[in-house]
């Protein structure tokens, strides 16, 4: 695998209706580093993935990626981001994750179902290629979901909260894929909540709380002070906050 | 009367019956992948509000130029696209979400259209363009409607795999690149194109209903979306042909008599459908094992 993509944040500013969301925020995610995105609600970190996938515009500063193009990075969204009524199967569902290289219109092929059955059993999924994915509980769906990444092949992986409402044994399972993949040396950003996960397993932490509060080894930036000062942050934006003065 | 009889005479009997049977049975199987996917995509509302929007389009084309298929065609597209990508830009540049434009185009244009109709046309061109008059169908209309059901379902075919992950995961679809907005923009437009290749045949307050119904009525009966396409095209091929017969026995006017029919099936299915209908759901089977 070649060089390992990286992210560089130069002072950037993500914002709904001029109120930021992520606030002058600087820092690099190096390649094949394995970073955890922490804080409490509302302090921007969907927002900040959202904004590296360029799904939300960029206010100020910018989102620089090195290595790979946009198009290549795989993003898991949040369960509830997904419309489980959908009438579509397992296995198409991953195959979606074959789209860069057959796109619209080329024939998937017995190679690309082949890869998809494989990453189904890789997910421990076997068996359920041809369920509607409306039948599958929480923790299947996202094993699911690991399984299009899987079948995406990306070399820069976003996910957001991949573990939440989800049970010690598939977190387990989950968990050991995200660990193969930082030890392929690709590059990983997960929203996490849970700090005890974070701390045992994550090597490095953004703590947030709509400004940056720390970023770095997991240990340091999760100190007592640090969470202190990340759950002092006001929740709510105030509707008379003037124009931000701080230099773009 | 003996049974086929009943069930063929008319069509054996009478050319603009087989023309009407095989203009509806064009649009029913044309209409179900369309109706299929509004009905995923969370549209089928959208559906009525284009068929309201394409009449001050046709209602031009009428008034320049009477009865011309042509320029109602043409103006009715017009009409339609321009409402469903106006109601998509305000509700994306204006607080007013897309349901609330949409409601607001649609009335405009009814009123709209129904005063112009009115400026120079009858009380009779009124009816025929709102209710559409499937036992007049000449030739150039089979074609119109030929050739639409023909553009859909190849554009459908070519582009299905777009439409399914763009109406289930479009912002997989934006990341990847895939294109969404265009595959959107087609859809919108074999949307319209259906309705105006209706209107003539069924009118276009009725059109919806031949695209709607058998989908909604569909969801009973499949739980993919190629066997809903399915099912929808068997419901809608039905309803048209049970309708004509309805219609031709009972003396009813025939547009109405195929959406009852519609309607009809639609309730069945609510009744008696496989996937989530209410008899089976009553009874009860007894749970599996694993």
């Amino acid at each position: 695998m070649n060089e390992a993509p990286s992210i560089r944040l130069d002072n950037v500013t993500l914002a709904y209706r001029r109120h930021p969301a992520v606030h002058h925020l600087s820092g690099t995610f190096r390649p094949g580093s394995f970073t955890a995105i922490v804080g409490p609600n509302g302090a921007g970190k969907s927002t900040l993935l959202k904004g590296i996938t360029g799904e939300i515009r960029v206010e100020d500063g910018r989102i620089e990626l090195a290595g790979i193009d946009r198009r290549d990075v795989a993003y898991l969204p949040q369960a509830s981001e997904l419309d489980r009524s959908f009438p579509i199967t397992v296995a198409d569902l991953v195959a979606t994750g074959l789209w860069r290289r057959v796109g619209a219109f080329r024939r998937i092929g017995r190679e690309g179902r082949a890869e998809a059955e494989a990453a189904i059993a890789a997910v421990g999924l076997s068996g359920f290629e041809g369920r509607a994915i409306g039948t599958l509980s929480g923790g299947q769906m996202q094993r699911a979901l690991f399984a299009r990444m899987l079948v995406q092949d990306a070399r820069l992986l976003l996910l957001d909260e991949p573990f939440t409402a989800i049970d010690a044994k598939t977190t387990a399972d989950l968990l050991a894929l995200v660990h193969r993949w930082h030890g392929e040396g690709r590059t990983l950003v997960a929203v996490l909540h849970d700090f005890d996960l974070v701390r045992a397993h994550i090597p490095e932490t953004l703590l947030i709380a709509r400004e940056p509060v720390a970023w770095g080894p997991t240990a340091e930036a999760l100190s007592p002070d640090n969470l202190v000062r990340a759950r002092a942050m006001h929740e709510a934006f105030m509707d008379d906050a003037l124009a931000c003065g701080r230099a773009a | 009367m003996s049974l086929p009889d009943l069930l063929f005479g008319p069509f054996v009997e009478f050319g603009f019956m087989r023309r009407a049977l095989a203009g509806c049975l064009a649009l029913a199987l044309s209409g179900a992948p369309i109706g299929t996917f509004l009905i995923l995509r969370r549209m089928s509302l959208m559906g009525d509000v284009m068929a309201h929007a394409i009449l001050p389009g046709a209602a031009i084309g009428f008034l320049l130029s009477g009865f011309s298929l042509v320029a109602m065609t043409i103006g009715g597209t017009i009409a339609g696209l321009a409402v469903a990508l106006g109601a998509g830009v305000i509700a994306r540049a204006t607080p007013l979400r897309e349901d609330a434009s949409l409601a607001a185009f649609y009335l405009v244009s009814l009123a709209l259209g129904v005063a112009i109709v009115s400026t120079r046309g009858s009380n009779v061109d009124l009816l025929h363009v709102l209710f559409g008059n499937v036992l007049a169908l000449d030739d150039a209309a089979l074609y119109l409607v030929g050739g639409i059901a023909t553009v859909t379902l190849l554009s459908v075919a070519a582009v299905y795999r777009a439409l399914v992950v763009e109406c289930f995961n479009p912002a997989f679809l934006r990341a990847v690149g895939g294109g969404g907005g265009i595959v959107h923009l087609l859809f919108l437009t074999l949307v319209v194109l259906n309705l105006v290749g209706g209107f003539n045949a069924l009118g276009t307050l009725m059109v919806v209903g031949l695209i709607v119904l058998p989908a909604a009525a569909a969801t009973f009966w499949a739980e993919s979306i190629a066997g809903r396409i399915a099912a929808s095209a068997l419901l809608g091929l039905a309803a048209s042909y049970a309708g004509l017969v309805v219609s031709y026995h009972a003396g009813l006017p025939a547009s109405p008599s195929i959406i009852l029919v519609a309607g009809g099936l639609y309730v069945l299915s609510i009744l008696f459908g496989r996937f989530g209908g209410l008899v089976p759901r009553a009874l009860r089977l007894r749970h599996l094992e694993a």
